[in-house]
């Protein structure tokens, strides 16, 4: 049937998606219009197309009216073009005699009339008609993918993800911008609502990682670079110096008891500065990998970061025999190749200090939720020891305000998700370790989620005060003796509908998730997309959560936006799926939308070469004519608007496709 | 012709933010003019100076064109070579005496679901104000006044004898806007 | 020399005239000359903007409509209520086109007109941003050296406009103190709350109430004495420690303009400055560094 080119014979469906298009385009109206256009054979409107019974409709069609070409004007195609396609090869016609139409996102969704919304509808149909006539048939080529996964972040996104994926046999780069994987939850004393600790449930997940035979654990090192496409991608990461060989250190710990700073003196990240380590350090005791580092800012061994070799070195006495300490390590470059790549960047605590008023680093009982993450923690600053910063005080009355950065105009206009839960995590935990009485200030309690609301409940009947108000301030000034010495709560309790003030000894921000401040680059090295609140933008919102618009790239976890534990595991999941799934298929079909020279014509100006961004433009200077790499070429057609002489054809997007879709917009009225 | 006149915009909208974020705009149902019909390409830097002439010629009131931000281009620099085009075609349609609001060019990132809302708005506003660019119709008068013309020369030929040549064929219609 | 208009209200010739006093020689010695508008009239703060905004903003906008016919200087308005109601104006003017007919139409009565653009500004901007910190140090003969001061910013000059600094911490004051050799209380949490305002005056408790707790608390904090830039500030910080001192406890610690220290770390007269003018004195204190004064 498709011998017969001769006679172009086209099938039009609009679908009326249940009423979202069908309430404000007047579909039967529009496949009568369509219906009286040169060409079309076949003209209907449908329930829904993209149901299997409409595909099917499409591959009967073809075979009942010897259809050539088919179009549909139904929602986007960055939605169901693969769908159709697929149609279309069914119904025995190659699937790029095919044309969409968007009359659901730039039509029914966007317009509030519904005369002019059909006759868009119309328009754009009558373009799609217009076009499909002159497309061509293309073969989809076959690009083979490497097997190997690198997953960028180390927290419970990219460690569940590695893991899953290795179990599966896959190789795996995990790389890690810290000197230890665990990321955020790491810190974390107990997750909410089960109480667990979290060690327990990370830390042999992460030293399974560290042990896995497929998994090569890239840690205190970023990615620099990023080229290629899906199946193909090379990439350049960046191992920073620990000044230690990882191969060679035991994780013994020997260096840092015989370090010459016999007191820890230098802020310690890991307990978010509540405490001190040494210059030569492991982050936290279950880092994995197990091995130490050293930091050249304040070893003595270095000034500013250059090597002076003026310290004793006792540490490296006492690494004795294995020699694990190397004073000249240099940042090195690693050159890996993969086929899919998963992005669990995370996200960073919004800083409390850009709230002024509510005191955090003027009153030293102002503390952020993450610092309380680490006193209660046994493993912490205190052993679990919940005290004030002088080290002793224990405080009796402790207000969590919630939603720090978040749900405010002035900072963050998101909700983070996790701080209610968390925050009611804390205030159980801080009332089990002083008894103290702890005031809860939220705007609205949001427990969506498995056991949540029964969390709230418990801690109601715990005897936690809820003050639903945003506060307005933490002071230390006192309107009553019973105010002196404590930090003053005001708010407004919208419920009782007055301002109150509540003195307390300790106040708790529940800081709000955003993304890394350096997202944007992350961002563009994986040439990702961001909404405007800095995450990384998913291909769909509810279809493909865990795509991005770069076939291959993945993402997971708080990069995406604010999310718990559970479901950041969830979506690692989801991510690794959809890595195993490119994997074992081998091969991707590549859209076949790149450039040729047709050679007759070209005038040999050279005017397309500087212009393609992937070098795919060569010149033949025997021939004294351009062209292109296939392989390299990726579509974007920027070569053919140049070309003057018209000599370059992009598939799919040829000119004469184009031309014929512009007028075919603006002749309906 | 005989109801309102509005104006008819043709937008070329890049694959990866500008389309994606009209797709945006949809699922987040924003309300927005409905005198824009847009022709996905794969990129801005697709945009052949060609196309806007073509649309303008065959009854476009005004052509927009959308393109990723400057540095977040899915194809590294296209948006940059269709500024670079787009700055040119906008002073060589400035002496042919079409009004620079006819045709814009921005940059709408995926998540910019609201600029579209604004930009076609605005766009709309603009170019109603403006009135008809009505090319075809000039065209027509255009190729009426060529025919008239022809007409007189031939006639001043036939009175004073000399022989009818080139001036006999009519032109051909197409010349001047194919 | 810089130039500015300058519109003194009516503080500053009235109970706030010990500002003026000590801000016309500080700016004098800064090379800073104030050309004090031709026939001002009230901008229209307190009592007018409660009856009446659109009236209150008519009477602020002639004062703005004089100073543009000096040209397109600055002006230097030192009262916070005054620099709030100019810029509110000001800000009117831009954001509500049927304000800004109503102000058209009032001022062409008087023959006068005004485009909306001339800059309002406060001296402790002018002093710190446009000045500078390193000027004002060269300037300084005696600093204040072992003096602790609590600044209190007041609620006006940053709220809502918070042109030149942050709206709940404001520090611009605290630097400029440092500048002249003071110690400041760091972080005085009440730098910007409510001095009671005119309420003192119809409700006196919540006023003086709020008043109270301003003096307490900067006393507690170990201050000599409270910088203010407001005219109503100062007089309500200063002016009721009997009744405080009835209703409460005594809370005696003196409330002066930081253009008064300013000028004592420039070396000027106390006298000159207005320094007696003050309910309760600063008397013991300028002795410290009053003294290499007389040497």
């Amino acid at each position: 049937m498709e011998m017969n080119q001769k006679e172009i014979r086209i099938g039009f469906y609009v679908c009326h998606c249940g009423s979202n298009i069908a309430a404000m385009v007047d579909c039967p109206d529009v496949a009568k219009y369509v219906g009286t256009l040169p060409n079309v054979v076949l003209s209907r409107d449908y329930k829904y197309m993209c149901s299997d019974p409409g595909q099917e409709l499409i591959a009967k069609d073809i075979a009942e009216h010897k259809l050539n070409r088919i179009v549909v004007a139904s929602c986007s195609p960055l939605l169901h073009e693969h769908t159709f396609r697929g149609a279309v090869e069914a119904g025995g016609v190659n699937p790029f005699f095919f044309h969409m139409v968007n009359i659901r996102e730039h039509d029914s969704w966007v317009h509030t009339d519904r005369k002019e919304a059909t006759e868009k509808a119309k328009g754009l149909s009558q373009a799609a008609i217009a076009r499909v006539a002159k497309h061509k048939k293309l073969e989809q080529k076959k690009v083979p993918i490497h097997p190997d996964v690198l997953v960028v972040g180390g927290g419970i996104a990219g460690i569940h993800a590695a893991m899953t994926l290795a179990n599966a046999g896959k190789k795996v780069y995990l790389v890690e911008r810290e000197p230890s994987i665990g990321g955020h939850m790491a810190k974390f004393d107990k997750t909410f609502p089960t109480l667990d600790c979290a060690a327990c449930i990370l830390t042999p997940k992460m030293s399974a990682v560290g042990s896995h035979p497929n998994i090569t654990l890239l840690s205190y090192s970023e990615v620099t670079k990023m080229s290629g496409y899906v199946g193909n991608y090379d990439v350049t990461v960046k191992r920073k110096p620990r000044y230690i060989n990882e191969d060679l250190c035991t994780g013994c710990q020997d260096c840092i008891s015989h370090c010459v700073f016999k007191e820890p003196k230098f802020a310690d990240e890991f307990n978010e500065n509540l405490s001190k380590r040494r210059p030569v350090y492991i982050p936290f005791p279950q880092a994995t990998p197990q091995v130490v580092l050293i930091d050249p800012e304040v070893c003595l061994n270095f000034k500013r970061s250059v090597l002076t070799d003026k310290c004793k070195k006792t540490c490296v006495e006492a690494c004795g025999e294995k020699k694990a300490i190397d004073f000249t390590q240099k940042e090195t470059l690693l050159d890996i190749k993969v086929g899919t790549i998963i992005v669990s960047t995370g996200f960073q605590t919004f800083d409390a200090k850009r709230i002024p008023q509510y005191g955090y680093g003027k009153y030293p009982g102002v503390y952020t939720a993450l610092e309380i993450e680490r006193l209660v923690n046994t493993s912490g600053p205190t052993g679990g020891h919940v005290v004030l910063r002088d080290g002793k005080t224990e405080p009796k009355s402790i207000g969590i305000i919630h939603c720090v950065g978040s749900r405010d105009k002035k900072t963050n206009r998101w909700c983070s998700r996790v701080c209610c839960m968390y925050s009611m995590k804390l205030a159980h935990l801080l009332k089990e370790h002083t008894g103290a009485e702890v005031y809860n200030f939220y705007i609205d309690m949001r427990t969506p989620g498995k056991g949540y609301e029964e969390f709230y409940d418990k801690l109601l009947e715990e005897g936690n005060h809820f003050i639903r108000g945003r506060v307005g301030e933490v002071t230390d000034w006192a309107f009553t003796k019973e105010e002196e010495g404590k930090l003053v709560i005001r708010v407004e309790d919208t419920l009782a509908g007055y301002v109150r003030r509540i003195p307390v000894d300790m106040v708790v921000l529940a800081t709000g998730i955003e993304p890394h401040s350096d997202s944007n680059d992350v961002r563009r090295l994986f040439n990702m997309s961001c909404g405007s609140e800095g995450f990384f933008l998913e291909r769909h919102p509810k279809l493909a959560p865990v795509n991005t618009f770069n076939d291959g790239i993945y993402i997971a976890g708080c990069c995406q936006g604010p999310r718990d534990i559970p479901d950041t595991v969830a979506q690692a999941g989801a991510a690794a799926a959809e890595c195993m799934a490119l994997i074992d298929k081998g091969h991707i079909e590549q859209e076949p939308n790149t450039a040729f020279v047709l050679a007759d014509e070209c005038c040999g100006c050279k005017s397309c070469l500087p212009l393609c961004p992937y070098t795919a433009i060569t010149f033949d200077e025997a021939l004294g004519k351009a062209s292109i790499n296939e392989a390299l070429c990726k579509g974007c057609g920027t070569c053919v608007a140049a070309c003057p002489s018209g000599s370059i054809v992009q598939n799919l997007f040829d000119d004469e496709e184009i031309f014929s879709e512009i007028k075919g917009v603006l002749a309906y009225e | 012709m005989s109801k309102e006149w509005k104006p008819r915009i043709v937008a070329f909208f890049c694959n990866w933010c500008t389309y994606t974020a009209a797709d945006l705009a949809g699922v987040s149902r924003l309300k927005y003019a409905s005198n824009t019909r847009v022709i996905r390409l794969m990129c801005s830097g697709r945009v052949d100076p060609q196309f806007i002439l073509d649309a303008l010629s065959k009854g476009a009131d005004a052509v927009l064109i959308g393109g990723c931000h400057p540095f977040d281009c899915h194809y590294a620099e296209g948006n940059y070579k269709c500024l670079r085009r787009f700055e040119m075609l906008k002073r060589m349609l400035k002496d042919m005496g079409v009004e620079e609001d006819r045709i814009r060019l921005e940059w709408i990132s995926a998540a910019e679901g609201a600029k579209v809302k604004t930009v076609i708005n605005e766009m709309v506003t603009k170019v109603t104000e403006l009135g008809p660019l009505g090319m075809p119709q000039k065209f027509e008068e255009w190729d009426k006044e060529m025919e008239q013309l022809t007409h007189h020369v031939q006639a001043a030929d036939a009175a004073q004898g000399a022989p009818c040549c080139a001036h006999a064929q009519p032109q051909k219609k197409e010349v001047a806007h194919v | 020399m810089v130039k500015y208009s300058y519109f003194p209200g009516c503080s500053l010739k009235g109970t706030g005239r010990a500002y003026e006093e000590s801000l016309l020689p500080v700016m004098k010695a800064l090379d800073i000359e104030l050309e004090e508008l031709d026939d001002w009239n009230c901008c229209g703060a307190t009592a007018y903007m409660a009856v009446d905004e659109v009236k209150a903003c008519v009477m602020a906008s002639r004062n703005l409509a004089i100073a543009e016919k000096l040209g397109h200087r600055e002006l230097m308005a030192p009262c916070s209520a005054c620099y709030l109601v100019l810029n509110k104006t000001k800000h009117y003017i831009h954001e509500s086109p049927s304000v800004h007919h109503v102000l058209d139409e009032a001022l062409k009565v008087a023959n006068l007109s005004y485009s909306g653009n001339i800059p309002v500004k406060h001296p402790l901007d002018v002093l710190v941003n446009t000045i500078g910190l390193d000027a004002i140090k060269k300037r300084v003969k005696n600093p204040l050296k072992g003096l602790k001061v609590a600044p209190y910013y007041g609620c006006q000059i940053v709220r809502p406009y918070s042109t030149f600094d942050d709206q709940y911490n404001p520090t611009t004051m605290d630097r400029l103190l440092e500048a002249i050799g003071c110690t400041v209380v760091k972080d005085f949490p009440l730098k910007t709350r409510c001095c009671g305002g005119s309420l003192t005056g119809t409700l006196p408790e919540p006023g003086l109430l709020c008043s109270y707790i301003i003096l307490k608390e900067a006393l507690k904090r170990g201050a000599d004495v409270i910088a203010t830039v407001c005219p109503l500030c100062q007089f309500n910080l200063d002016g009721y420690h009997d009744k405080i001192e009835a209703k409460w406890e005594s809370v005696r610690i003196p409330t002066v303009y930081f253009t008064q220290l300013m000028g004592l770390a420039f070396g000027m007269n106390e006298r000159e400055l207005g320094l007696h003018r003050g309910f309760i004195p600063m008397k013991p204190l300028p002795a410290a560094f009053a003294q290499p004064v007389a040497t």
